[in-house]
């Protein structure tokens, strides 16, 4: 059980989204991982730790442990 | 019958578009998206200024306001408000250009909390790197000349030098430095971006010689955010038609505007 456990542990990273904390499947590519969060048919932009990620990369990226996530949406600005 | 203007009248030309209105205005702080619509349209504005920031999917709040920026057709200037490093602001307006598809960004590097005073040292680095990767950038910068010359300096083709701090609606603290802007650096449009609260204000700055205005807190927080929109427009125009027509200079001493010749009941 305890292994089992272990193995479970091993299979989900630590990430931050939006500077929220969040467990996820490891080795998910960006496109899927933007999928199951709901951000699919959104009109988005991505940075990872800091660095802009281009849209036509998405498929390409693959989320890792500790990577931190901004995501962003349109909102009224001055 | 024609009379010739006392002083040259440009064109509002921004990075090759020519615009007929000289007032841009922010989408932000308004009651509604209503309000926010109906002032874009009273303003008569060709650019409107917006933002991106973190949202939760579940989160469908912008999307009215998004919605009514896009069906305005306005021009989109996208800003990287509250980025306080330049790497953040070249992030932003990468994020910014790809989302909004358009290569202008209104580039905001806040060098202070207390004031949102643009930390001018960063400005002209993250101009630098912008305008190397294609950006067409617009500063919101202070007023202060040489900083203006060193973002011209790596390519900056509009400077945009605030009147006050932003949102504070205090109008032009500082008439020395701008005048000194507008005398010095002649053939850079100059928008006055922020800290103006009265259509007199924007009015003043035009009739100063600078191309146009930008603000969003004034008409946002009035009590008639459509309406006040419309009295910046006007007041920009009537600022932009004096500044055409040539002020009069200032005199110390009283000058009758009625003739003397003639005063009735005068005996020597």
């Amino acid at each position: 059980m305890t292994n089992l456990l272990k193995l479970q542990d091993a299979a989900m990273i630590d990430i931050s989204l939006n500077n929220e904390s969040k467990q996820i499947a490891a080795h998910i590519l960006l496109s899927d991982a933007l999928v199951q969060w709901g951000f699919g048919e959104t009109k988005i932009a991505v940075a990872i730790n800091g660095e802009f990620v281009p849209r036509s990369t998405y498929g390409e990226r693959e989320i890792l442990a500790g990577d931190q996530l901004d995501i962003v949406k349109p909102v009224g600005g001055g | 019958m024609s009379y010739t203007p006392t002083l040259p009248a440009k064109d509002f030309i921004l990075y090759g578009e020519t615009f007929s209105s000289r007032f841009l205005l922010g989408t932000a702080l308004y009651a509604s998206p209503r309000l926010m619509r109906d002032s874009i349209t009273q303003s008569r504005a060709e650019i409107v200024t917006l933002g991106l920031r973190r949202q939760n999917p579940a989160d469908r709040s912008g999307d009215a306001i998004w919605q009514f920026i896009q069906e305005s057709g306005r021009r989109l200037l996208p800003n990287t408000a509250g980025c306080k490093s330049v790497k953040e602001a070249v992030t932003l307006a990468e994020m910014s250009r790809e989302i909004f598809d358009t290569d202008w960004i209104k580039l905001e590097v806040v060098g202070d909390d207390y004031n949102l005073q643009p930390d001018p040292f960063g400005l002209v680095e993250a101009s630098d790197i912008l305008i190397k990767k294609g950006f067409k950038v617009l500063p919101y910068c202070t007023d202060d000349l040489i900083l203006c010359k060193r973002l011209v300096d790596v390519g900056c083709e509009v400077l945009m030098p605030w009147g006050a701090p932003i949102g504070t609606g205090q109008g032009l603290l500082n008439r020395y430095n701008l005048r000194t802007l507008r005398e010095r650096i002649k053939d850079i449009p100059m928008i006055i971006d922020a800290g103006l609260g009265a259509p007199s204000q924007a009015a003043e700055a035009m009739e100063m010689g600078f191309d146009g205005i930008l603000l969003n807190t004034a008409v946002a927080k009035a009590h008639n955010p459509p309406l006040m929109a419309e009295a910046f427009a006007d007041a920009v125009d009537a600022g932009r038609k004096a500044y055409k027509a040539g002020l009069m200079q200032k005199r110390q001493t009283a000058s009758p505007s009625t003739p003397t010749i003639g005063q009735p009941f005068w005996h020597q």
